[in-house]
């Protein structure tokens, strides 16, 4: 300790001014603890008017290491890191440090304001004058603003992102899994050809079959690279005119431009099916699946359908397909002899073979 | 350039001249977006185009613009808070002044990635000033000018300022202090509880 407890032997004068400009949140006590002097910003803080003569027990109260009441045992804290408050500030907690005068002189103690420095700059009403330019209070008061302000502009930047990313989302005319359009820009597709007289297509309602038996039994994983092959399926098997969209789970929507005769349409969906069928290895699974296929074309019409009419023609022609047995197409408007009936509950191909069976 | 900076000049043109003459600087200048974001950092180039779609849109000298932009960062309510950051610097106007060196560290305390000029300030004679100021972009000068003759008026002190040339790594700037305590100035409360 003899580091923090300096010698005695020589002794400097300072000046009360000289005090009051190096410390101003200082208070000098005589050996019974009266209060001989105390620096401007304390006397300001107290709150009491002129400390001098007063004591000191009844200015500050020393909570750290231990509660003190006496010169004696507070002299006995030289050196060390104090705790106290303002007897007319309790909630405050400021920090101290003491050292001995020589012979008889007392002690001083110097107070800062410690980590409640904003609250106490605050309701001590504090200005620039009142710190000594070394004291760096004033800096963290600086730091403080200037952090509450650059976070309300991250803040404020993470809003305006996040905002843009939804707005992003709502727009978006993408599926992100297989890189298809998505429903909302297929239903703006199929309402344009819809709307152009000129413009006579095949539409396509495909639906997944045992994808369900893939992901719960393989996992998530193995759904989305069985969708993710199905996705490349129906972008290299059509045309560049074509449009394919997922626009559920494992459903998809095909328009086939200038598509229409049920041959064609159902040569397609063959195709199709057949190739969705191709086995799909993932992680030492191999995934199998097949599709069925409802089929319209706007020509079936003798007035343009609307957009809601086409869709729910192609989705019971999917229905009929997948009651016909599922993998397999059906076209809308055909009667139903066209399809080799099977029974709802016939067992289904077999799915999903692990690799190696 | 720093989105702060940036954004800065955005807010000044909208706030003082309303947001259509934004939109044909914006315009002019080709910005690909609406809105510089503070937090997001833009290439130089864009901030020179801005600004100078912003002179040829408002028919202003360059230095004019640049003289009214300082003043306004000083000066607008909603900046209140970079002006009471700026008063942090020092007690009186001659403290400020005298603290202008610190004010790249201070900038940077407060935004680490910010670009802040470089200055140095001279003392010619007890009551006048030589400062010298170098920034990444040319203008320097005269925004400092615009920006400390506000903070005079915001301190309640008298000086008189001009600009005093471009010196090699350097733009130059004179200022005379008349009177330390001329008004009352704005009240600065440095323990005002942020809301």
């Amino acid at each position: 300790m003899t580091g923090l407890l300096p010698s005695l032997d020589r002794v400097i004068g300072l000046s009360e001014g000289a005090l009051d400009t190096l410390l101003p949140m200082h208070v000098w006590a005589d050996p019974a603890g009266r209060i001989v002097q105390a620096g401007p910003t304390l006397t300001k803080m107290a709150r009491m008017g002129d400390l001098t003569g007063r004591s000191l027990f009844r200015v500050v109260e020393v909570r750290r290491p231990a509660r003190v009441d006496g010169a004696p045992a507070l002299a006995a804290l030289a050196g060390q890191r104090i705790g106290l408050v303002l007897t007319r500030a309790p909630h405050l907690p400021l920090r101290g440090a003491l050292a001995p005068l020589p012979a008889g002189a007392g002690m001083i103690l110097d107070i800062s304001l410690g980590l409640s420095f904003a609250r106490a700059v605050a309701e001590f009403g504090l200005t620039l004058n009142d710190f000594s330019p070394c004291d760096q209070t004033v800096e963290l008061l600086y730091l403080h603003e200037a952090n509450a302000s650059t976070t309300a502009l991250s803040r404020h930047l993470t809003r305006r992102l996040e905002a843009a990313r939804a707005a992003a989302l709502s727009q978006a005319l993408t599926d992100p899994l297989t890189g298809l359009a998505n429903r909302r820009a297929m239903d703006a597709e199929i309402a344009a050809a819809l709307a152009d007289p000129t413009r006579e297509f095949g539409l396509l309602h495909i639906d997944l079959d045992l994808f369900k038996q893939v992901n719960d039994g393989f996992g998530h994983a193995a759904g989305d690279a069985v969708l993710e092959r199905v996705g490349a399926v129906l972008r290299h098997m059509l045309r560049q005119d074509d449009v394919a969209a997922r626009v559920g789970g494992d459903e998809f929507l095909v328009i086939l431009r200038d598509c229409i005769e049920p041959e064609d349409l159902g040569a397609v969906a063959t195709r199709l099916i057949a190739s969705i069928e191709e086995p799909v290895e993932f992680e030492g699974h191999v995934c199998r699946i097949s599709a069925s296929i409802g089929v319209t074309a706007s020509t079936d019409y003798a007035e343009r359908p609307g957009l809601d009419r086409l869709l729910a023609d192609t989705d019971a022609a999917l229905y009929a397909a997948k009651r016909a047995g599922r993998g397999r197409h059906a076209m809308h408007g055909a009667p139903d002899g066209d399809l080799p009936r099977r029974r709802l509950d016939d067992p289904m191909p077999r799915p999903a073979a692990r690799a190696g069976d | 350039m720093h989105g702060m900076i940036n954004r800065a000049l955005q807010g000044f043109l909208t706030t003082t001249y309303g947001d259509a003459v934004w939109a044909e600087v914006r315009s002019q200048a080709g910005l690909p977006f609406a809105d510089f974001e503070a937090m997001l950092d833009y290439p130089d180039a864009l901030t020179m185009a801005c600004f100078q779609a912003a002179c040829h849109v408002l028919y202003k000298h360059p230095n004019a613009l640049l003289e009214d932009i300082g003043t306004w960062l000083v000066t607008d309510a909603h900046l209140e808070p970079l002006r009471r950051l700026m008063r942090f610097s020092g007690p009186s106007f001659l403290d400020f002044l005298l603290s202008l060196e610190e004010m790249g560290e201070r900038g940077r305390l407060a935004v680490p990635d910010l670009d802040m000029p470089r200055i140095e300030v001279d003392r010619i004679d007890p009551s006048s000033f030589r400062i010298r100021a170098q920034w990444t972009l040319p203008g320097i000068a005269p925004i400092l000018m615009g920006c400390l003759r506000a903070m005079a008026d915001d301190y309640g002190a008298l000086a008189v300022l001009r600009l005093d040339g471009v010196e090699a790594g350097g733009e130059c700037l004179h200022v005379q202090l008349l009177d330390a305590a001329y008004s009352q100035g704005r009240s600065f409360d440095l323990g005002r509880v942020r809301a």
